[in-house]
């Protein structure tokens, strides 16, 4: 393969253009009452290329990518599942697209109805009361529930009520948001199977516990068992119970958030209901909550009369804002396509498929990598690397020498609990047969770092980039062409 | 295999610690250099700041991931180790050769609950 690895500055050869526009009958209108100092006095420094030099450049670009729509993509913690075509023609509707957010409600009814519709088919799903769709991504969702908990204690006038308790296997985000949100973080420890540990937990609940937050199957891929015992601890204290909806993929159809005792969550709609991940999002965070909770919820929501006609609604005991009118509208409308595609009786199947192809992999390849924790998971498990350690073949050796192999990397060094993890979670929307090579893939591998542990430690061999400094990357990072133009 | 210096005591979170009279030096073992991967920033907290055993004083951040740095006794920072802030892979190239800060401790027996070489070697064996 041609190595492209130009940037479109470099195209650039000034008054090259793709475009026409037609005469600007402003020009001298257009500026006159903007104050001078908020004029640029400098053209900007845009690119200026050829229609073709842009289809080019970026087509070059992206047959550098791997995605879904290539190949095998067992990223654990990501729910990496297919993202339907129909979600994007859903999304590219015109009646849809061309709305402008400050239009008359009167004049949007089918994209309120949409909103309204996807928040009860998750509160559906969810066993709560109300969803908000309004946050942008799993963190603000994450940071929109914890102001929510927040908002509860002070609107019972017990403000003191600051602590959130994450159990150390948590992931980044938990602690992150809690901080961000204006409470305090305290760890409860996990036991070796991952679980919390309900002894470790009772100390900690006191008077001024504000909540508890958990992934359920947790960040192992295992079931807190003790979830109903630990919600009347949490309950009984008098705080609030969190879930992280990264892990919501197994639940679908089987276990609900709501009746597991949680009274606030988030789910990633890019993660559980196949809308598109991260640059290729944008994402979608939607907080739901129990009924003693939905009017502390962010404005604006979206709300149906007696008529059944839909309109939009902010009330006065709200947390208030957290994003420009009802967030990232097109990440809905895929998700309701998602969800309407499969229906009510197909939908269920999504978590038991997940579960079963993750423990089709798992007890396919234990012979050959570490297990530490034995028994049933749910969409997902760890590996604690190769089983043979006396290879000196690391976990990042074999996350490499897969992509040799055309599959992309699981999540590795993640979680902390174990020193060489390789988290791995192939989704509901694989094939038997793809999990079949990719068993066998990792099979070979296991052996090749037995036999030429030299070949695999140095892998990969057919990327176009093999071995990238990571070290000088990270210490001095080249985060604009300004920079790179000054560096060379 | 990872180094093991004699002359240092050891925490559970891998940070060794070297007693001059009342003064603790302290970094962080051969060990947890080799898990962290390459070293590339160190967090590293003011002279004067006072610090407690088994409380974060500053952190490490690799390739790989960030950890948080634990002081295993209690006491004031009254040295800091500037040269990291450039150099963070002095971490790796020695690990027990370069400090991180320099504690005047309140309370020296605290050093006498640390782990010593032999148990600290076993804990990084399992």
């Amino acid at each position: 393969m041609k190595v492209y690895d130009k940037l479109i500055f470099e195209l650039s050869r000034p008054g090259r253009k793709g475009y026409e526009l037609p005469q600007n009958r402003f020009e001298k209108n257009a500026l006159k009452d903007l104050p001078a100092d908020l004029l640029r006095k400098e053209e900007p420094e845009l690119p200026e290329v050829s229609e073709l030099d842009v289809v080019r450049h970026f087509t070059n670009l992206s047959s550098k990518n791997f995605g879904v729509d290539t190949g095998f993509y067992p990223l654990g913690s990501c729910t990496m599942k297919y993202n339907p075509k129909i979600n994007e023609e859903v999304a590219a509707m015109p009646e849809f697209t061309a709305l402008h957010p400050l239009q008359p409600a009167d004049s949007a009814q089918g994209a309120l109805e949409l909103y309204y519709n996807l928040q009860k088919a998750l509160s559906n799903i969810a066993g709560l009361a109300e969803f908000t769709l309004n946050p942008y991504a799993g963190a603000h969702g994450e940071l929109t529930g914890l102001m929510v908990m927040r908002q509860y204690h002070i609107s019972r006038g017990d403000e003191k009520r600051r602590k959130v308790i994450v159990p150390d296997s948590a992931h980044g985000t938990n602690p992150a948001s809690a901080m961000v949100a204006g409470l305090e973080v305290v760890e409860v420890k996990s036991k070796p199977n991952g679980s919390i540990d309900v002894e470790d937990l009772k100390p900690l609940l006191d008077e001024n516990v504000a909540g508890i937050m958990m992934t359920n199957p947790n960040t192992l891929g295992m079931f807190e068992t003790e979830i109903m015992e630990i919600a009347k601890l949490v309950h009984e204290a008098g705080g609030l119970l969190y879930y992280d909806g990264a892990n919501l993929n197994p639940m679908l159809g089987k276990v609900r958030p709501g009746d597991m005792g949680f009274d606030i969550m988030h789910i990633n709609l890019h993660k559980t209901f196949s809308t598109p991940h991260g640059g290729g999002g944008p994402g979608s965070g939607p907080v739901g909550v129990a009924a003693h909770l939905v009017d502390l919820l962010p404005n604006p929501r979206v709300k149906k009369d007696a008529d059944g006609k839909f309109y939009v609604e902010s009330g006065e005991k709200s947390l208030g804002s957290i994003s420009s009118f009802l967030g990232n509208f097109g990440v809905m409308m895929k998700a309701y396509a998602y969800i309407l595609s499969l229906g009510k009786e197909n939908i269920k199947n999504v978590g038991p498929m997940a579960t079963l192809n993750a423990n089709y992999i798992k007890e396919s390849l234990k012979d050959d990598y570490l297990l530490p924790i034995e028994g049933a998971c749910k969409h997902e498990f760890v590996f604690d690397g190769l089983k043979d350690k006396s290879t000196g073949v690391t976990t990042l050796n074999v996350a490499k020498r897969l992509l040799d192999y055309g599959f992309h990397a699981p999540t590795i060094y993640f979680p902390l609990l174990f020193h060489e993890s390789m988290m791995i979670e192939p989704t509901e929307t694989e094939s038997k047969e793809t999990l079949d090579e990719f068993i066998e893939v990792m099979h070979k591998v296991a052996k090749e770092a037995k036999e030429d542990p030299e070949m695999v430690k140095s892998a990969p061999h057919t990327t176009l980039i093999s071995h990238p400094d990571e070290t000088t990357a990270a210490k001095k990072p080249i985060l604009s062409y300004r920079q790179l133009k000054a560096n060379s | 295999m990872s180094k093991i210096d004699k002359t240092c005591r050891y925490a559970e979170s891998h940070e060794w610690v070297r007693v001059d009279e009342e003064v603790a030096v302290i970094g962080i073992s051969d060990y947890a250099q080799h898990a962290l991967g390459n070293i590339v920033y160190v967090d590293l907290p003011e002279e004067g700041d006072e610090v407690e055993a088994g409380e974060e004083f500053g952190a490490v951040e690799s390739v790989k991931a960030a950890s948080d740095l634990y002081s295993p006794v209690s006491g004031t920072v009254i040295a800091v180790n500037t040269e990291l802030e450039d150099k963070p892979e002095l971490l790796n190239q020695d690990a027990f050769g370069t400090w991180i800060i320099k504690v005047a401790m309140s309370d020296p027996s605290e050093v006498d609950k640390l782990l010593d070489d032999e148990a600290y070697s076993k804990l990084c064996e399992e």
